[in-house]
């Protein structure tokens, strides 16, 4: 299956379906058992979270950096929309970035920035903890994550994610680089601080880069996370599912639908792992996932050069 | 088009340089830094440098947000609270930068640049990932020896306990 | 597009940087402009690389190295730094000036 570039106005339908999955994720999250109880059908809290947000007054601290705040806070959707840019739904990309995987990439580590800004902006302590604590997981997470997203660059022998999609005719990459996967599918919970990577936004720390945020800017963080694990899941789709691939139905459907599989793992899992404090992610991804990636990717290199 | 996007870019990314030595706060300063970088990425772009532009912000912004940490932890005043200087000889400092932009802008636009040789190969990233793997390989090995004596040396410097109090301190 | 306004740029960041890298006090301020020096000196490589020999790879490996260059300065900085503050709790240039002597 070849990947072209579409017309401009693709982006609103891909962002239409962004905001869609993500709220599917949210829904599915809500509705499951575990969550926070409320009054109300579980499933429809978000929607009625999104009407009392919208409705929320905005509560500002004395003295914030307005600025960075802003920036902090409109972060995460911006971002998760420039990564879903070049992630190609069926036969169609809406950006043809021929160094796509490093655009992805690129745009998780402008997440640093955005979270920490987040956290800075409001001038509270539990926020700062929290833009501090996303930093410091960040950097154990960071490095295995890119490894993760060079194993199939290098399997294709292109950064273009279409390339990529392209070279899994036959056999998915999933098959032969799991664990890259499943690091991958690791390092886009780890930057959507979700589950074991929960802890910038933890209880703990009174929700962390959350605390301070009220109404629209809230709901813009919460639905920046959402649409952030959906845009990895995405990505994931595109490196290791076969991307648009499958019988019977058109490949933007089975991109989508693939997409909301694996955002629906991602989200049962969520309560389902423990929570790691920061200084542990960074343990545990420098000690483990690091060498058993950087294997990964020497066995998918070996595969490459045997085939010629 | 091209020359309005050139113009732009290039506007923000000396605008949030000098930005970077006027603002109060360090967070601030920190991201107009960071703000050049991504500028100085995306104009790497118009010139066909799609991978170099797009890991040149990776690196930055990665850069930028552990130094928003340092500076927080180095300097006095971080949020911005009051205005505040600290600069010596400022006056020495600004002369002898205008001079050198002059000069060098002089170069600029005075030397007679040569023709230029060749065109923009198919896939400029592959060309320099080819350069690096066979002409210019010697180049990697040197930076990939610096890069790893640069960990060494950094943690060497940098760590408050040895390896022989893994627990730093704590008992 | 032509070399000369690229390397007006590149010009324009590298004399910035030199201000700040010159006039400030702080040690963590000076390396902000040694960066933006080494950005103008990106923004050359660049430049001379698509307008004077695009069809080589030498241009495209300098940045490279340009780039490694800078994230060496950063880590070495913010490790001398890191052991000045803790040695004798100094954080300016000023306060370290014990090898002029």
């Amino acid at each position: 299956m070849t990947v072209d570039a579409a017309p401009v106005w693709a982006a609103l339908p891909v962002l239409a379906a962004l905001l869609a999955v993500a709220s599917a994720g949210a829904v599915l999250d809500a509705a499951l058992p575990g969550g926070a109880v409320g009054g109300g059908a579980r499933a429809a809290r978000p929607f009625a979270e999104t009407a009392r947000l919208l409705r929320q007054r905005r509560r500002t601290t004395a003295v914030r950096d307005g600025l960075l705040w802003q920036a902090g806070v409109a972060g995460p959707v911006v971002v998760a929309a420039l990564m879903i840019a070049v992630v190609p739904f069926g036969g169609h990309v809406v950006a043809d970035v021929p160094v796509g995987v490093v655009w992805f990439n690129a745009m998780d580590v402008c997440l640093w920035a955005v979270v920490w800004l987040a956290g800075w902006g409001p001038d509270s302590p539990y926020p700062l903890v929290g833009g501090y604590r996303y930093l410091a997981q960040a950097l154990g997470y960071e490095l295995p994550l890119m490894f993760a997203l060079t194993a199939p660059a290098v399997a294709a022998g292109s950064l273009d994610v279409g390339a990529v999609v392209e070279a899994q005719d036959g056999l998915w990459f999933v098959v032969w680089m799991p664990v890259a996967f499943v690091v991958l599918l690791l390092g886009v919970a780890g930057f959507s601080l979700w589950g074991p990577f929960g802890a910038p936004g933890g209880d703990d720390v009174a929700g962390g880069v959350f605390a301070e945020a009220s109404g629209v800017d809230r709901l813009l963080l919460l639905a920046g996370r959402y649409a952030l694990l959906t845009a990895g899941a995405a990505m994931a789709v595109a490196l290791f599912l076969g991307g648009g691939a499958g019988p019977w139905l058109p490949g933007w459907l089975w991109s989508l639908l693939k997409t909301l599989a694996v955002l629906g793992c991602l989200v049962v899992l969520r309560g389902r792992l423990p929570g790691l404090r920061p200084q542990v992610v960074v343990r545990l991804g420098w000690v483990v996932a690091l060498p058993v990636v950087l294997l990964q990717v020497l066995a998918v290199s070996i595969v490459v050069v045997a085939k010629g | 088009m091209e020359a309005l996007l050139f113009w732009s870019l290039a506007v923000v990314a000396v605008g949030a340089g000098i930005a970077v030595f006027r603002v109060d706060s360090m967070a601030r300063a920190t991201y107009a830094l960071a703000l050049s970088f991504v500028a100085v990425g995306l104009a790497l772009l118009l010139l066909d440098l799609a991978y170099l532009g797009v890991v040149t912000v990776l690196m930055m912004v990665m850069e930028m947000a552990i130094m928003a940490v340092f500076m927080i932890m180095f300097m006095m005043n971080p949020a911005g609270l009051m205005p505040m200087s600290m600069v010596h000889n400022r006056r020495g400092a600004l002369a002898l930068s205008v001079g050198v932009f002059l000069s060098l802008a002089a170069v600029a636009l005075l030397t007679p640049w040569p023709e230029r040789r060749g065109t923009v190969p198919e896939d400029p990233t592959r060309a320099v990932g080819t350069g690096v793997m066979e002409t210019k390989m010697l180049v990697m090995i040197g930076v990939g020896a610096v890069l790893f004596t640069t960990i060494v040396a950094a943690l060497v410097l940098s760590a408050s306990r040895s390896r022989y109090d893994v627990r730093g301190g704590r008992r | 597009m032509t070399p000369d306004l690229f390397l007006l740029l590149a010009a324009a960041l590298f004399a910035v940087g030199l201000y700040g890298a010159l006039s400030q006090q702080s040690v963590v301020m000076i390396m902000m402009g040694l960066e933006l020096m080494i950005n103008g000196v990106i923004v050359a490589a660049a430049s001379f690389w698509y307008f004077v020999a695009p069809a080589q790879p030498d241009g495209q490996v300098l940045v490279l190295v340009v780039i490694s260059a800078m994230t060496v300065e950063m880590a070495m900085g913010f490790a001398v730094v890191t052991l000045l503050f803790r040695a004798k709790d100094a954080d300016t240039t000023d306060m370290a000036a014990e090898l002029r002597r």
